[in-house]
């Protein structure tokens, strides 16, 4: 067990390669209650939302689900967040580790709003089951069909007559499902899944999954010094209407960009190693593993945009010793469809 | 391996002497923190060492950490196969996953290592 964002987790069960292969050739369960789950609603709450989050929210439909980030005025990054707009409000799950953040900001930013904001994070037990496996062992454990969700929706359901939420969303790669059910029926849901034939993966897997899948990684990737640009989300950020840190977003420099580095052999990189080019320094990885699925050792981390570019030759310091890197495509892994 | 009969460094590497030979591997509570293990370098044979020399490295999906000589001496032979086969560390860290051997210098002993009451003691208060 170790200490994450305020919650003790596991870092594996029965070891991260086995895990991390389950949930690319079958289907892996995590318990990742530890994010933070908050309900935002009230007459104003579509507006405030809006202004919050750099991705369109009126766009959404009912039911749909959406990743983006929410920036200070300076269009730094305080977290990655998923927004559900449900028919009657919204939803939104943020990182354990930003969550008193997240709740702070809201409280100050709602100031004279009609916006209601309440944390459910504890109330609540949230499962997450991925891989190619993953819909199949979630059929019939809901009251509603888990295989005609559509990627990044999400459904009120019942769990054992109880209200829960389904969605089809992750942080691995692969295709899943992520189940919200009441606390006191955490346990039978995992159990469940463990006998349909799930695998209990931690934190471990977790990390290399979502690295080789090159998913940002809050206090790694993304910080409030870093804007989402320079993160590589501009996907996520809609300059057509306004949002903090709108503003400084358009006019900032290119700066340092987020880029993958593979390394020649199977040493790693770590947070912190220093990305080499002509001797001299330029840039720091932020994560870096030797990948259990692709099988190299790859790595993220941020260079000058003018050094970034796809074949670019770069070297990363590991202890002292420089290895060779070469700047390559994101993701890492993708899986087929 | 009789795990009573052997030495152990501070940092989590195990030494087992016979005829003047001390073998050199890490412990299963070290290896248990390093989760799967996925590169291993060790030194040529034939290096000096003395102790907390800094031997190689070992890397698992969750961190790098240095590998320290417990004892003096020269390095005499590596497991190319825990090399080839880094799973050997994680499956028997006692018996196939060893690192080195190394010759003991002149006088060299283990004396300075813990024995496994101490070391007991020492990990339980690192957990």
């Amino acid at each position: 067990m170790v200490p994450f964002g305020g919650w003790d987790m596991p870092v594996q069960y029965a070891g991260v390669l086995a895990e991390h292969k389950a949930v690319r050739t079958a289907a892996g369960l995590f318990d990742i209650s530890h994010m933070a789950r908050i309900s935002v609603g009230g007459a104003d709450a579509l507006a405030f939302l809006e202004r919050l989050f750099t991705n369109s929210v009126a766009g959404m439909k009912s039911d749909q689900v959406r990743y983006g980030l929410v920036c200070n005025e300076a269009g730094g990054i305080l977290d990655d967040i998923l927004v559900y707009r449900w028919p009657y409000g919204f939803s939104v799950v943020v990182n354990a580790s930003n969550r008193p953040k997240i709740l702070a900001w809201f409280e100050q930013q709602r100031v004279g709003k009609k916006v209601d904001i309440s944390d459910m994070t504890t109330e609540t037990t949230m499962i997450a089951v991925q891989g190619p496996d993953a819909v199949k062992f979630c059929e019939g454990l809901f009251d509603v069909d888990v295989s005609t969700l559509k990627y990044y929706f999400a459904k009120p359901a019942l769990y054992c007559r109880n209200p829960s939420i389904v969605s089809r969303t992750g942080y691995t790669g692969e295709d899943g499902i992520e189940a919200i059910v009441p606390n006191e029926l955490g346990q039978s849901l995992w159990e469940e899944l463990i006998g349909r034939g799930a695998i209990p993966c931690g934190l471990g897997a977790r990390d290399t999954l979502r690295l080789e899948a090159a998913m940002p990684l809050y206090g790694h990737e993304l910080s409030e010094t870093i804007n989402p640009i320079q993160a590589g989300l501009g996907w996520a950020v809609k300059f057509d209407k306004d949002f903090i840190g709108k503003a400084a977003i358009q006019t900032a420099s290119p700066g340092t960009v987020r880029v993958g580095l593979e390394l020649e052999g199977k040493r790693a990189a770590r947070e912190g190693s220093p990305i080499i080019l002509d001797g001299s320094p330029i840039g720091t990885v932020t994560s870096g593993s030797y990948a259990p699925w692709v099988e190299k050792s790859i790595a993220m981390g941020y260079v000058p945009a003018a050094n970034s570019a796809v074949g670019t030759k770069l070297g990363i310091d590991l202890r002292g010793s420089v290895v060779p890197a070469t700047v390559v495509p994101l993701p890492f892994y993708k899986r087929k469809k | 391996m009789d795990l009573d009969s052997l030495r152990y460094a501070k940092s989590h590497e195990w030494a087992a002497v016979a005829d003047g030979v001390a073998t050199v591997g890490i412990t299963r509570f070290a290896v248990d923190q390093l989760t799967d293990v996925t590169y291993l370098e060790l030194p040529k044979v034939g290096k000096a060492v003395k102790p907390g020399d800094e031997i190689g490295v070992i890397e698992s999906v969750k961190s790098t950490s240095a590998i320290y000589s417990p004892v003096a001496g020269e390095v005499v032979a590596v497991n190319d196969s825990a090399v080839k086969d880094t799973g050997l560390i994680n499956e028997d860290p006692y018996e196939k996953g060893w690192f080195v051997k190394v010759r003991l210098a002149p006088g060299a002993t283990t004396d300075h290592l813990m024995s496994k009451a101490a070391y007991d003691t020492q990990i339980a208060d690192e957990h």
